[in-house]
């Protein structure tokens, strides 16, 4: 596992040198978030102090100019606090503003509550123009990250905390949009982003000891939704299982929902935050108390499985 | 007689290059934009009337008197740039577009219509606007930004800033003048349109402003004072911005909510005021002789 930070780093320095209309605006947390690394270029870098809205603002008028401003900070104050200078300054006008979101989801961990980000998802995807994006690992990133600068206007990639996984080789297929298959099995479909995609992997293997065969879709691209895929695996499994570090409102399993509603209905179990705010604790600790994690995977995948082919009936909550 | 008052040590020299000449032309470009904007309102049958009117003079004398712009082409890249931050004065920017040739004048009882190029607050793609605003508070920001790529490419355009003061109200736009401030942007000059009316009242009785001019200073800005009606101030304020280098200017320009149509002027009730067919005649005549 490889420290987010750092990488995050490493890669916006690669692209400093070879791509010199980039630059990076932060809101006093470039440390934290590790962009601080693109000072290597002075005059493109800039840390406009703890002014989410400023900064949102001021790259877009960077990007009005002919500039490729990067803009990140945690995902609760960029989403959150600059949502409408996102809206209103930079989708309205498709400009070139790539938002870098760290510290997404229950990733803050022991800061809690205010900064544990559950409805960035939810906020950007209902932003028209808007492409947002969960990468999965450390070479998602770095993919990601360059494609936010090679392709035009608005780009929201949303990052967690910490350390970040390694499940795919650089050189393996991605592609913006794509969805990418990880496993293809007839009995259930999961599908899911950023740190569930690796709970999701060791849920496949758990269902596959009792005789489950999965199939695995990291669904990394969000908005734009790859459809077909995702009917595929509606149409392949007949149940389907989402699984996000998001709130079940707006985010990942909305986006399927609304699909798969829309062309191939079929049961859908939704793993995320049920509605609720976080709390101060250890990673771990918190996706267990959040039913975060694989096991819950595997009991959502069992629960969709047994509600195929029933369309009516009362099917219980999962609400803690 | 100019009269400027400023926070820079730096005497002023009264320049003379701005002739009566090109007063009177302003001065008659100016009433023919004023005469647009409530024919444009009154075709709309909605839209900001106070406020466009009051900053007609700022708005003409910028695209006529001091930007240095191309309006055959719009997208020229040494252009200057004006971020309209109060972006309900649309109606003024248009008619002020359409007298500089950006598009044509048979555009302007398009105002407000589906379809139409001239949206209810300026948006990107309507010739001789560079970003769409609209919404309070953002646009200084989008003004630093321009003028950091101005820096970033050694390119010398200017971008200029025209906000309410209602509008400072905002957070956002402190946060932008602090930036500005830190990072020494002189190539933004913001005109801060003082008509002393906001939408649900006068501005002192909503949220106090004064002393506004010292805020703008403790921010570290050049702050001008001036009549923003009158030509010849709008003109020497601006040349005093340019001259400076080593901090953003601000010009609170005192202007009337109104401005032109006596029955309108001060009233706090012109904000998004418009008109039958009758009261439009009576502002028109009204306009004939202010």
């Amino acid at each position: 596992m490889s420290i987010l930070r750092e990488e995050l780093g490493k890669t916006l320095l690669e692209l400093g040198r070879t791509h010199k209309n980039v630059v990076v605006i932060t809101g006093d947390l470039g440390k934290s978030t590790g962009v601080s690394a693109f000072e290597a270029f002075p005059e493109r870098y800039f840390n406009l102090g703890i002014s989410e809205q400023d900064m949102i603002g001021t790259a877009a008028g960077l990007a009005s100019a002919g500039k490729i401003p990067i803009v990140s900070t945690y995902a609760i104050f960029l989403a959150g606090r600059a949502w409408e200078q996102i809206r209103n300054s930079v989708a309205r006008d498709l400009l070139s503003v790539k938002m870098i979101a760290t510290h997404s989801g229950i990733s803050p961990s022991a800061d809690g509550s205010s900064h544990q980000c559950f409805e960035d998802i939810a906020l950007m995807r209902a932003i028209p123009g808007m492409t947002v994006v969960v990468p999965a690992d450390l070479s998602e990133m770095r993919h990601t990250v360059q494609a936010a600068i090679d392709m035009t206007g608005p780009f929201y990639v949303r990052l967690g905390r910490g350390e970040i996984a390694d499940i795919f080789e650089d050189e393996d297929d991605f592609e913006i949009g794509k969805g990418r298959q990880i496993s293809a099995g007839p009995d259930v479909g999961i599908i899911a982003s950023g740190p569930l995609v690796r709970e999701a992997i060791e849920a496949e293997v758990r269902l596959r000891k009792e005789g489950i065969n999965a199939s695995v879709l990291d669904l990394h691209t969000v908005k734009p939704a790859d459809s077909k895929t995702i009917i595929d695996v509606a149409r392949e499994t007949g149940g389907i299982v989402t699984a996000e570090d998001h709130n079940i409102l707006g985010g990942l399993g909305s986006a399927i929902a609304e699909l798969v509603s829309a062309q191939y209905p079929v049961p859908i179990e939704m793993v995320g935050i049920r509605d609720r705010f976080g709390e101060s604790g250890d990673l771990r600790e918190l996706m267990e108390i959040h039913k975060l994690t694989a096991p819950h995977i595997v009991e959502a995948a069992k629960s969709v499985m047994n509600r195929r082919g029933k369309t009516a009936g009362i099917v219980e909550s999962q609400d803690s | 007689m100019v009269f400027v008052r400023s926070s820079t040590q730096n005497g002023l020299s009264a320049g003379l290059e701005f002739s009566r000449d090109q007063l009177q032309t302003l001065t008659e470009i100016a009433q023919q934009v004023r005469r647009d904007i409530v024919a444009m309102i009154s075709s709309a049958r909605s839209g900001h009337l106070g406020p466009s009117l009051s900053c007609v003079e700022i708005l003409v004398s910028l695209y006529f008197d001091r930007m240095n712009h191309k309006p055959e082409d719009p997208t020229w890249a040494k252009r200057d740039r004006l971020v309209l931050c109060k972006g309900h004065a649309a109606p003024a920017l248009y008619a002020t577009l359409a007298r500089a040739g950006y598009f044509d004048h048979e555009n302007l009882p398009t105002l407000r219509k589906a379809g139409s190029i001239l949206q209810g607050h300026p948006a990107r793609g309507t010739p001789g606007v560079d970003v769409s605003t609209g919404s309070l508070g953002q646009g200084l920001s989008i003004a630093n930004g321009m003028a950091l790529a101005a820096r970033l490419d050694g390119s010398d355009f200017r971008t200029y800033a025209l906000s309410g003061d209602g509008e400072c109200d905002e957070g956002q736009m402190w946060e932008a003048a602090m930036s500005a401030s830190h990072l020494g942007l002189s190539n933004v000059t913001l005109v801060v349109d003082r008509n002393g009316v906001q939408s649900d009242d006068i501005t002192e009785r909503v949220k106090k402003k004064e002393p506004l001019d010292a805020k703008w200073r403790s921010f570290g800005w050049q702050v001008l004072e001036i009549d923003g009606h009158n030509f010849m101030q709008i003109h020497h304020s601006f040349d005093v911005a340019e001259w400076t280098t080593d901090r953003p200017t601000v010009i609170i320009a005192r202007t009337v909510k109104g401005k032109g149509i006596s029955f309108l002027e001060g009233d706090a009730n012109s904000h998004n005021a418009s008109f039958s067919e009758e009261d439009l005649d009576w502002a028109l005549e009204d306009l004939r002789y202010s």
